[in-house]
């Protein structure tokens, strides 16, 4: 054959290497070049699992846990994956019907994409975890039980120190971006669990799994050189006595207020009492979400830590402040007296202020009294000092003292939501709205002096005020948490390591007070609450207060305060109690509650003399009348089943009322207030939203605000 | 070498002996990386002849054996049985037709006891002897358009038989001889032509098809326009050129639509658009709508097996991920990693470095074949040679181009390297049969 042909076998040899260099182009390409395929394999092949340590537990002073963890099961779905089971039958296990189903499976598709698993049901109940763990067989593919260590509390007390754990929402994953959470994580929401959120969570680990074709576990990728190990949340061991603490809400029980109760020496928070309050296990588990709007409409808002969320005037318990001042301004001595013909009449007949027993005063008498006379003409005094070229600057002096005691501005406890009260600065007065500069004196505000009007404080700045006055001039910001398991890495604790002394005042002064103070307690007007063998100095305080019903002023019952230290010498508590709308005087309810706190904590028992004023406390009730009427509104709308629609709406505000405050330590002194948010009447406005009337109602409620006339 | 028996070993090109050795075990190993599952016992089920590689094990064992009988068989012996070799393989086609096992999706497999046999992946062997031997006769005058017509005719009718059991790959195989053919001097224009239309049909898929037509006419017309010179001298440029104008315009907007229509089943055209990375259009959806999906085990969309593969092998990169720390081809991602695609094993677990290893090995191979095939004398060696690279390159380069994403996806397997019995020993018969040929080569066969 021809042999001209043979050049060919050339080009056949070109065309074997062209097209093999072709091939060898495109490996180079798939292999070298381009990264994503790598990317692509790890997306098939790898499942990064995350592993939820176990939050950090709370211990009390006595080192008993008082928050602990328990285990619960989230039944998870993978919608991909899930699909050809018996859905009738699967919906029957569940309780829930097809169409919920469908739901509940195009949300998880929506959260986490098909091919990942979500949340189906969160934290089954026991009798739904027993039937799908028997049946899961049949669902092998697409559902499995993952374990979720949740909260449990062995003392069903201080439901609004701890807080609750909420699942993060889009609005909490942009606050804390850089902290690994994504969605369906749960985080701290409130109290210590918000605020130690940090130390309590832990630290995330990571299983790098390999999985198949069909998103089968393989076994751990590389023998998990890659994976993380999880970090157990850290312990957090507090000051709380959680005996004094479950003591002090079954006296509060079926009463609005709280009870406030600090150790002087440590500012550590001995017993930290709202009421009324909740089971804080019903925040826990299944339930959760039905429990939560429950308590979220309550109108009692159990969910509200007053302690350090609600402000109230001080009434009477303010004098002992207003003493402090007078003599360390020299305006007064002890032997200083004043008399009251049953009212003072220092701005003219036509505003008297009404004084309890008529008489003459000197300070010690005046205190154990409550002379109303007496403490007006001390502020006068201190108003009106000469050595000031003006009404400003002595008001603005009498400011520093205030907030030297801890008043106008947030302590810088560690739960969150702590308000600032209010202090009445020139600045507040000279705004036109109010009187405009030059259209105000002593005479303006002289309700002041005796701790009504434009003065705001909360439970814990009164009782933070007592321990300032027990310690003879400084105080440690009060704190629940002593000290973090392995350290306080984030320097959480170190404000509260350090001695405030504000100012420096002569113990001699401080002892005047506490004459006075002691005297409250054994003739005066907190001396039913005396407690053989412990000499407590107190102070009573009757508050009266309005409400806003309709836009109308309405007088309220008197709210009824009482603060105290205790020992006097080497004080071990310094405490303060409020009961709401209690209609009566300080010593009525106050004064006994908090004696038998005192009494409970300083001897551990209370003397059988004093059961039977422990019963009538326990057992009264003094839930407001105002409060009563909303109580059964409530209960009728719901009867009218219009409570579904309430709900969903309540729960779309739960995420805007409840987050918590920016920055709950703050602690600098305000000098500068913003301009009307502290008008009379008007309410906060960061608070009160024309949401709905329920809602502005209920705020109304809780903001009442106090009277300008005296006690 | 020369302490062997001389009878055997004489003239045995010692060179493909130890490639294809190489590759046998490059196969196994890559089987067995597809398809070991931790804890497997090894040694236990690869004498049990439960698993993959070692049935693979026993196919080259056999092989080796045939290989063996191969040697020893007279060189003459294969041009002599070529014609009854073909025959027989033409009738085993046939047989396939009422005894087809129901096997996924194919009717070209024979069931044996345990084996599987497939009549369509052997009958090539007879088809390479057969053209040689037709070429070689000395009656045959290849520049002949009759001889090239017969020689065509040898492909296409064991290939049309394949092509009715379902086996587009195995059948497309058969094209490859064409090299053959056009070593022995079958006009370059055919070739050319044949280039065009493949050219033009790609760009088919590629383009919307008045575009196409478009730009077809504009080239017309600008290769017209630069020879208008020429036409006074060559009366018959003008009407050539029109000429093939018509019938590319005609290719590419009714010929072509109609095979995606009518010729081509609903997912051979997903396959083919899938390659070059486009959707299907509307008016192939709809005439495809009433077809009952054969998509075997390609779950998912049609590019699914494509990407998943390209994924192993990217995934690779320089030096690959290990033997059996390839997450994408031991976890069962790429379907048909044992068979079609086990070329991921190697891109995978070997990386880069690897492939073109293997690639290099390949092309080494192919090489030599034709060196070999020059260095006959006889018509009927060379020619059988030149088949056997043409097959071996086919199966080579379009295996592997379709695991990377260049060519659509016909399942055929890679030589000495895929799971399967028939292939392996068919690839083994075409091989030493080569050897021994070219052991022979002193020889002039007719």
């Amino acid at each position: 054959m021809p042999v001209f042909n043979q050049s060919r076998s050339r080009i056949i040899r070109l065309l074997f290497i062209v097209v093999f260099l072709v091939i060898a182009g495109q490996l180079f390409y798939l292999q070298i070049v381009s990264g994503k395929y790598r990317r692509m394999a790890d997306e098939n092949a790898i499942l990064r699992k995350t592993i939820y340590p176990p939050r950090g537990l709370v211990f009390d002073r006595k080192k008993r846990a008082i928050l602990n963890n328990t285990l619960t099961y989230d039944l998870m779905v993978t919608p991909s994956q899930a699909k050809g089971i018996d859905t009738a039958f699967f919906c029957r296990l569940m309780e829930i019907d097809t169409a919920e189903f469908r739901k509940r499976v195009v949300t998880a598709i929506i959260k986490n994409s098909s091919q990942k698993p979500s949340v189906f049901e969160a934290s089954l109940s026991p009798q739904k975890f027993a039937r799908i763990q028997e049946n899961l067989w049949k669902f092998h593919n697409g559902f499995y039980l993952q374990e979720r260590p949740i909260r449990s509390y062995p003392y069903n007390a201080g439901a609004n120190i701890f807080g609750y754990l909420g699942e993060v929402d889009t609005n909490y994953l942009k606050k804390h971006a850089e902290e690994g959470y994504v969605s369906g994580d749960y985080a701290g929401m409130t109290g210590l669990e918000a605020s130690y959120e940090k130390v309590l969570m832990g630290e995330r680990g990571t299983q790098v799994l390999i999985k198949d074709n069909f998103n089968r576990i393989q076994g751990s990728y590389e023998n998990g050189a890659l994976d993380v190990e999880a970090v157990a949340g850290k312990n957090l061991y507090t000051s709380l006595d959680i005996d004094l603490q479950e003591y002090g809400e079954k006296l509060m029980s079926n009463k609005v207020g709280s009870i406030v109760a600090i150790d002087p020496k440590t500012g550590g928070i001995i017993a930290m009492v709202s009421s009324p309050t909740y089971n804080p296990g019903l925040l826990t588990g299944a339930e959760r979400r039905k429990h939560f709007s429950e308590l979220y409409i309550d109108a009692r808002s159990p969910l509200l830590n007053r302690a350090v969320n609600a402000s109230y005037s001080p009434g009477s318990t303010f004098k002992t402040l207003q003493a402090l001042v007078g003599l360390q301004d020299g305006v007064i001595t002890t032997k200083t007296t004043f008399s009251c013909s049953g009212a003072f009449y220092g701005c003219g007949s036509s505003k008297p202020m009404h004084c309890l027993d008529a008489g003459t005063y000197y300070l010690r008498t005046a205190i154990t009294h409550s002379c109303n006379t007496y403490f007006a003409n001390v502020m006068q005094r201190v108003i009106n000092n000469p050595k000031f070229p003006n009404i400003d600057s002595s008001l603005r002096s009498w400011n520093n003292y205030m907030y030297a005691f801890g008043l106008g501005h947030k302590l810088g406890v560690d739960v969150p939501t702590e308000q600032s009260g209010n202090i009445p600065t020139p600045e507040f007065f000279n705004n036109p709205k109010r009187y405009g500069k030059g259209h105000w004196n002593f005479c303006t505000f002289r309700s002041v002096s005796i701790g009504q009007g434009e003065v705001n404080v909360t439970p814990l700045q009164v009782a933070n005020e007592m321990a300032y006055i027990a310690n003879k001039g400084w105080y440690i910001i009060p704190h629940i948490v002593d000290s973090i398991e392995g350290g306080d890495e984030f320097g959480l604790l170190e404000k509260y390591r350090k001695k405030n002394v504000p100012m420096e005042i002569p113990d001699s002064i401080f002892e005047a007070v506490h004459d006075g103070m002691q005297g409250v307690m054994e003739g005066g007007t907190g001396r039913g609450s005396k407690v053989e063998g412990i000499t407590i100095c107190g102070k009573t305080g009757t508050v009266e207060n309005n409400a806003v019903i309709k836009g109308q002023l309405v007088k309220q019952p008197n709210h009824s305060f009482f603060c105290a230290f205790a020992p006097r010498e080497n004080p071990k508590i310094a405490i303060m109690c409020v009961v709401e709308n209690s209609g009566r005087y300080g010593g009525s309810y106050a004064a006994p509650i908090t004696s038998l706190m005192i009494e409970k904590y300083i001897n551990d028992t209370i003397s059988a003399k004093r059961i039977a004023v422990e019963e009538r406390m326990i057992n009264t009730n003094l839930i407001p009348p105002l409060m009563m009427q909303e109580m059964r509104r409530m209960d009728s709308l719901k009867r009218n089943k219009e409570t579904d629609n309430e709900l969903k709406k309540e729960l779309k505000i739960i995420k805007d009322t409840l987050q918590t405050e920016d920055n709950p330590t703050e602690g600098e002194i305000k000098s500068e207030k913003s301009k009307d948010s502290n008008l009379p009447f008007k309410g906060k406005g960061k608070r009160i939203s024309s949401r709905d009337i329920l809602d502005a109602d209920r705020q109304r409620l809780l903001k009442n605000k106090n009277g300008l006339t005296r006690i | 070498m020369s302490q062997r028996n001389p009878a055997i070993s004489k003239g045995i090109d010692w060179s493909l002996v130890g490639i294809y050795l190489i590759l046998v075990a490059i196969g196994l190993t890559a089987i067995f990386a597809a398809t070991y599952k931790e804890g497997d016992p090894v040694i236990q089920s690869f004498l049990n002849f439960r698993t993959d590689y070692s049935k693979q094990f026993y196919f080259f064992v056999i092989g080796a054996v045939l290989a063996l009988f191969i040697l020893l068989t007279d060189s003459k012996f294969f041009a002599a049985t070529a014609n009854i070799g073909y025959l027989l393989g033409i009738i085993f086609l046939l047989v396939v037709f009422p005894l087809h096992s129901r096997i996924k999706g194919t009717e070209s497999i024979i069931k044996l006891g345990a084996f599987n046999f497939q009549p369509a992946e052997f009958c090539k062997i007879f088809v390479a002897l057969t053209l040689a031997k037709y070429l070689s006769r000395p009656e045959t005058d290849f520049s002949k358009t009759r001889s090239q017509l017969i020689a065509a005719a040898i492909i296409f009718f064991p290939a049309a038989l394949t092509l009715l059991q379902s086996e587009t790959g195995l059948a497309l195989v058969y094209l490859s001889f064409f090299i053959v053919m056009y070593r022995e001097g079958l006009p370059s224009v055919i070739l050319v032509a044949g280039f065009s239309v493949a050219a033009l049909i790609v760009a088919t898929l590629l383009f919307e098809k008045y575009t196409l037509a478009l730009i077809l006419t504009i080239l017309m017309v600008m290769v017209v326009y630069f020879n208008r010179r020429q036409f006074k001298r060559r009366k018959t440029l003008l009407p050539k050129i029109i000429f093939i104008w018509v019938v590319c315009v005609g290719i590419q907007l009714y010929a072509v639509p109609f095979a995606f229509k009518h010729l081509l089943k609903g997912y051979q055209v997903e396959r083919i658009y899938s390659t070059v990375g486009k959707d299907i259009p509307k008016e192939y959806e709809i005439a495809h709508a009433g077809e009952s999906v054969r998509r075997s085990d390609s779950k998912k969309d049609p590019g699914y097996n494509v990407r998943q593969s390209k994924i192993a092998i990217g995934s690779g990169g320089v030096f690959g991920k290990g033997l059996l720390k390839a997450t994408q081809t031991r976890y069962d991602f790429v379907p048909e990693q044992r068979t079609d695609f086990i070329f991921c094993t190697v891109g995978e677990g070997f990386g880069f470095t690897g492939s073109i290893v293997l690639l290099g090995i390949y092309i080494i191979m192919l090489l030599r074949i034709v060196t070999i095939a020059e260095r006959q004398r006889s018509i009927f060696s060379r020619s059988y040679a030149y088949g056997v690279a043409s097959v071996f390159f086919f199966h080579v380069a379009i295996n592997i181009a379709m695991t990377v994403g260049l060519a659509p996806v016909i399942g055929i397997p890679l030589p000495f390297i895929s799971y399967g019995g028939t292939s392996l020993l068919t690839f083994t018969i075409l091989l030493f049969i080569l050897i021994r040929l070219d052991a022979d080569r002193q020889m002039v066969l007719r």
